[in-house]
């Protein structure tokens, strides 16, 4: 990282905690707004965290293990979630995931080379009336075809 | 199905913003807690604790620092009410919260929403900020002296354990979202060690319902021990999936005809950590006493391998177990790679009826209702569906003709 690039980390993760606050219970809405922005939170955040909380570096990344949302390694500019539990099991989540796959080259928990897509599996999403479901960053599609699928990653940027 | 069709005789009845509170500030705190006490309402989220005794816990502390958590971490396979409550009926679950701090003497409310639903998050904003300028939050709420009241969301990311409350908890104060022991109870040292109650959003939504019409009204409504009505998430095999209010005691055989269900096999209540009924038990009735559930109906027909959809819970769970205790951590991948083994016919039945009696330990030794529930499909499958799952699911009987003419 760039000692520019890390000023402006700095003053990012500053004006984060002076929206949240200093306290502990700042730490996920902080590193959610981090993940939210950059896709992940690098190490240099993590430790800016910590310092700004007063907590030891490894508390903040202890957290970031333990929660699915959060990632310390990159990932790509759009991450797509494919519901992998029951209901949409049944309505067809296989055949979409292999569209998908085939369509963009890579297997889910990879990231496309031009870094525009992560695939990841994703435990109920709460869309069981309308499955299958998938979530792309925050937005949710319901009762998907792999060709709906397909049509919908070529209308993300 | 829109908010248009929706009918139901309580929750989904009519209510107008505002109108609870505005009740409520006109009653006394006891009275409030026993109009709640009256109605006989129970926590929605699945455990069925009865609210009364949780709020009155709360009442009684001695804190002037006390909190009112909404738990919008629907993470359980196959639910989804608390989805369409906060999209479609955001002033009962907001109302709710507002009549709690009230009664309980607090003043902050958290609502807890799960990641996955991050959408919902702007327009719940929205309406939060729309109340305030109506003074249905802040200070001095509707001109009554010293009640100051506000609400604030806050997000989860992606952990399914995050629905038990102090997981919950945990996580709000900025940790890793691992279940404390218990007790002290959350009612006594909850969210930052003060009393804090966790409420299901559905139980919260029915609450400006009892304080307007009564605890003697809510409780006309379903079973003797299981009051008042229930919505119910249904999805899979059936021609209407979505969220109907049904009053408790409803049987399932009712249930699967409403939504157009053909040649069910099985369903399973409860979600993932939830029991799974077969065919003969159709006339059992949906209530805490009987098939118990936070909402989650699933319905599977002839066509679904049982032992296919179990290998789909386990998975679940081994992803899900926080890795706190090991019971759970351990246990259920022991149940998983059990699944498998029958998968491949690669077992013997001495080695499933260990796995069942692994399950049992886990129910009892797990810390928390994640490994305490997690077995029960383990069981309630293997024990109901185990013609299909052991004498081979082919159609036919070794190759044979239909099997049983079926």
């Amino acid at each position: 990282m760039l000692v520019i690039e890390k000023n402006t980390m700095t003053e990012e993760i500053e004006q984060l905690v002076a929206k949240y606050g200093n306290s502990r219970s700042s730490l996920l809405p902080i590193l959610q707004d981090i993940q939210r922005k950059h896709k992940h939170i690098p190490d240099f955040a993590q430790q800016e965290v910590a310092r700004l909380l007063d907590i030891h570096p490894v508390e903040v990344f202890s957290v970031i293990s333990f929660y699915s949302f959060l990632n310390t390694q990159p990932k790509g500019r759009n991450i797509v979630r494919l519901c992998q539990t029951i209901i949409c099991d049944l309505a067809g989540k296989k055949n979409i995931a292999r569209a998908i796959e085939r369509e963009l080259g890579i297997k889910f928990g990879e990231t496309t080379k031009d870094n525009k897509f992560t695939l990841e599996y994703v435990n109920c999403l709460g869309m069981c009336d309308q499955s299958p479901a998938l979530i792309i960053n925050e937005r949710v599609y319901s009762k998907v075809t792999p060709e709906k699928a397909v049509q919908i990653l070529s209308e993300v940027k | 199905m829109g908010k248009q069709n929706r009918k139901g005789a309580l929750i989904f009845s009519e209510y107008k913003r505002g109108d609870g509170i505005r009740e409520a500030i006109g009653k006394s705190r006891e009275d409030i807690l026993f109009e709640i006490r009256e109605s006989k309402l129970k926590g929605r989220g699945g455990a069925g604790f009865p609210t009364a005794t949780k709020w009155m816990i709360v009442a009684a502390a001695n804190s002037n620092e006390k909190y009112i958590i909404c738990n919008a971490d629907e993470g359980e396979p196959g639910t989804f009410k608390d989805r369409v409550l906060l999209l479609e009926y955001p002033e009962l679950v907001f109302d709710g919260m507002t009549i709690a701090g009230y009664t309980l003497g607090a003043q902050k409310g958290i609502v807890y929403l799960r990641g996955e639903y991050e959408y919902i998050k702007k327009s719940l904003d929205d309406y939060l900020e729309a109340m305030r300028k109506d003074n249905l939050l802040g200070n001095n709420i509707l001109g009554k002296k010293g009640f100051n009241f506000d609400i604030i969301i806050r997000m989860g990311s992606g952990a399914y354990v995050c629905g038990e409350e102090t997981a919950l908890i945990e996580s709000l104060e900025g940790n890793r979202g691992e279940a404390r022991n218990r007790p002290p109870y959350p009612v006594s040292t909850g969210f930052m060690g003060k009393p804090t109650i966790v409420n299901n959003v559905e139980t919260l939504a029915s609450i400006p319902h009892i304080v307007l019409k009564g605890g003697e009204w809510f409780k006309k409504h379903g079973t003797d021990k299981s009051t008042g009505s229930k919505l119910f998430s249904v999805s899979g095999d059936c021609k209407q999936p979505g969220v109907y209010e049904l009053p408790w005691g409803t049987k399932i055989s009712e249930l699967l005809e409403l939504v157009g269900a053909k040649n069910t096999k099985a369903v399973q209540i409860g979600g993932a950590s939830g029991i799974c009924i077969p065919k003969s038990q159709f006339n059992r009735i949906l209530a805490y006493e009987d098939a118990a559930t936070g909402g989650s109906i699933m319905i599977f027909n002839e066509n679904r391998n049982m032992l296919n959809i179990l290998k789909n819970f386990m998975e679940f769970f081994v992803d899900e177990s926080c890795g706190q205790c090991t019971p759970c951590r351990i246990g259920n991948r022991k149940l998983l790679q059990g699944i498998e083994m029958i998968e491949k016919g690669a077992y013997t039945f001495s080695y499933v009826s260990q796995l069942k009696e692994l399950g049992r330990t886990m129910q009892a030794a797990s810390k928390c209702g994640l490994g305490q529930s997690s077995p029960n499909s383990f069981i309630s499958i293997l024990e109901n569906f185990k013609e299909e799952i052991f004498c081979g699911n082919d159609r036919y009987i070794n190759g044979y003709g239909e099997h049983n003419g079926k």
